[in-house]
């Protein structure tokens, strides 16, 4: 795979920013997630009323993959409901496995979109799903929560 | 210009995206020399058996090459026959002796000492015996630049502790431990010394007659052997009266339905079909080295070592960690600023340099030193100047690939 596929503008951009790296205030579910191969973490927290999650930020440390993936999420959950955003997990996480290939399902993903190729890294999978499948431990805890 | 040691390993040969394979991750694993590959096609096309249970000459071959190369181990140790346990690699010689060892020596009470630089593989083993038997697990600290300090040897190798457990050379910071120091100080207070060999063998010569320790462990692995053969060897005394660790085929005297009484060294540590082409393959990966030389190896890989040093120290926006000060060995850690170490190996790859990035299964020695992962380059004695050229290249890309200016 190309580097030029990889580090694109949006990767880069969404890695390096800070717009959604803080602790949300009244965090109604904060859950941690592992990448065990580098031993990078991140916190995701979510503030969820009725059924809507009202903020949602992510704190921790890693690389550019991890970093613009968690970054872009949350901008795509950000004010939708609990059920739209584990919708749009296994969206992103069916197009990471390759089971997911149609462009107009995928355009729902938005910029997420940027993570098709990553698949053909293998030893970067892990990086991109990161946030991901923390959010679908997130959103388990917030439907238990409220059931 | 070809290198006459480069040559002989046919993998490091291979181009990938039209690139030379630039190899900078041998502390990870090493590749293999062309005659270790052929004594161990030569071991499967011509004297493979199961090694000690066979009474016909092919079975009688492969246990004389099997225990042939016990020999060869022994003679590169300079140790006895007998004080050499096979293993699969050095983190199931260190588990031996942990579960074996340890399980039956220590008690609760007892303090172990480990230092802040081991690897996982002789850390947790002590960690989950101490929590066994209720012992204190204590840490030999390092300064900011790895390297372990006299008054912490005097100040936690004292009364109490039964055994220490220290890496000869650290695999991330390629520091050489003050191994003398440590065991003249555990044996002072009556202690048992563990030494790691997985980072030493490779560029050091190892004379246990020497080193004053009572136990060390190495993986062939990274000694330029096949995957899956590891050596521990011990004091006999030592060995003798430790129970075995894994039991079944091969290890026993005799069995009746409620026990069995256990073989003789080495045996009884050698439970099941062991490895004899893995260990086939060690016993010429040792001459091969011996063909060399531990003074040419280290002579060469000083000289690639320093100028790997020297060539990132030089570079804007590159951190090195550890000290230039003293003997190193294999590994140099490193981090570019403002970039994950992963992206950096991402990037590096695509101009075929492997380095590794992480934790290094070293996280108790990132937490110390204040970091979460590193970059490490480390090298054996195939590399040369022109792949540290490679890596000081490709490592100019970086910082531009993630959008930076310089
Ligand atoms: C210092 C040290 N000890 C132990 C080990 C464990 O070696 P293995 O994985 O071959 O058992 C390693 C390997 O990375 C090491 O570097």
């Amino acid at each position: 795979m190309e580097l030029e596929q990889i580090y694109t503008q949006i990767i880069t951009e969404n890695s390096r920013s800070k717009e959604h790296k803080y602790a949300v205030k009244d965090a109604t579910q904060v859950v941690e997630g592992v990448n065990p191969s580098c031993g990078d973490e991140i916190s995701l927290q979510l503030r969820v009323k009725d059924g809507m999650i009202e903020d949602a930020a992510f704190l921790g440390d890693g690389c550019a993959i991890s970093q613009a993936s968690a970054n872009i999420m949350i901008d795509l959950i950000k004010g939708k409901s609990v059920k739209e955003a584990e919708h749009l997990s296994n969206l992103f996480l069916g197009m990471i496995k390759g089971e997911v290939t149609d462009d107009g399902q995928l355009d729902e993903l938005e910029d997420a979109q940027a993570f098709k190729d990553i698949s053909h890294m293998p030893a970067r999978v892990k990086c991109a799903v990161l946030g991901w499948h923390t959010l679908q431990d997130a959103v388990t805890k917030a439907e238990k929560a409220t059931s | 210009m070809t290198d006459t040691i480069k040559t002989q390993f046919p993998l490091l040969q291979q181009k990938q995206n039209g690139k030379p394979l630039v190899y900078l991750d041998s502390g990870a694993t090493t590749q293999r020399p062309q005659a270790v590959l052929d004594a161990v096609k030569h071991f499967y096309e011509q004297d493979n058996a199961n090694p000690h249970r066979g009474a016909y000459e092919l079975g009688e071959r492969a246990t004389a090459a099997y225990e042939g190369a016990r020999a060869q181990v022994a003679s590169f140790l300079n140790a006895q026959k007998e004080e050499v346990i096979f293993t699969r690699n050095a983190t199931e010689s260190l588990n031996l002796l942990a579960y074996s060892w340890g399980l039956h020596n220590l008690k609760a009470g007892d303090k172990v000492v480990v230092s802040i630089l081991e690897h996982h593989s002789n850390l947790i083993p002590w960690q989950q015996v101490c929590h066994a038997v209720g012992a204190e697990l204590i840490f030999l600290y390092t300064g900011q630049d790895g390297v372990i300090p006299d008054e912490e040897i005097e100040k936690k190798i004292t009364k109490g502790v039964k055994l220490v457990a220290c890496t000869h050379v650290s695999n991330v910071l390629g520091l050489v431990s003050p191994v003398e120091k440590i065991a003249a100080r555990a044996h002072e207070v009556g202690a048992v010394m563990v030494l790691d060999c997985a980072q030493s063998a490779p560029h050091l010569k190892l004379d246990v007659q020497k080193l004053n320790v009572d136990f060390l462990a190495f993986s062939g692995h990274k000694l330029y052997a096949p995957l899956g053969i590891g050596v521990l060897w011990g004091r006999r005394e030592l060995l003798e009266a430790m129970p075995p660790f894994l039991t079944g085929g091969d290890m026993i005297d005799s069995v009746r339905e409620q026990d069995a009484t256990w073989a003789p060294l080495p045996q009884k540590f050698e439970a099941g079909t062991q490895n004899a082409g893995g260990a086939v393959g060690l016993a010429a990966a040792i001459r091969w080295i011996q063909s060399i030389g531990y003074e040419t190896i280290e002579k060469r890989e000083n000289d690639v070592y320093r100028y790997l040093w020297d060539e990132l120290a030089k570079m804007p926006h590159i951190t090195l960690y550890g000290t230039p000060e003293g003997q190193h060995c294999g590994a140099v850690a490193f981090n570019v600023e403002g970039v994950h170490p992963h992206d950096v190996s991402t990037i590096l790859d695509a101009d075929a340099v492997c380095v590794r990035a992480g934790h290094h299964c070293a996280q108790p020695l990132l937490t110390h030193l204040g970091l979460r992962a590193c970059c490490r380059a480390s090298i054996a004695v195939y590399n040369t100047r022109e792949d540290v050229d490679a890596l000081a290249n490709s490592l100019q890309k970086v910082r531009k690939w993630l959008g930076y200016g310089t």
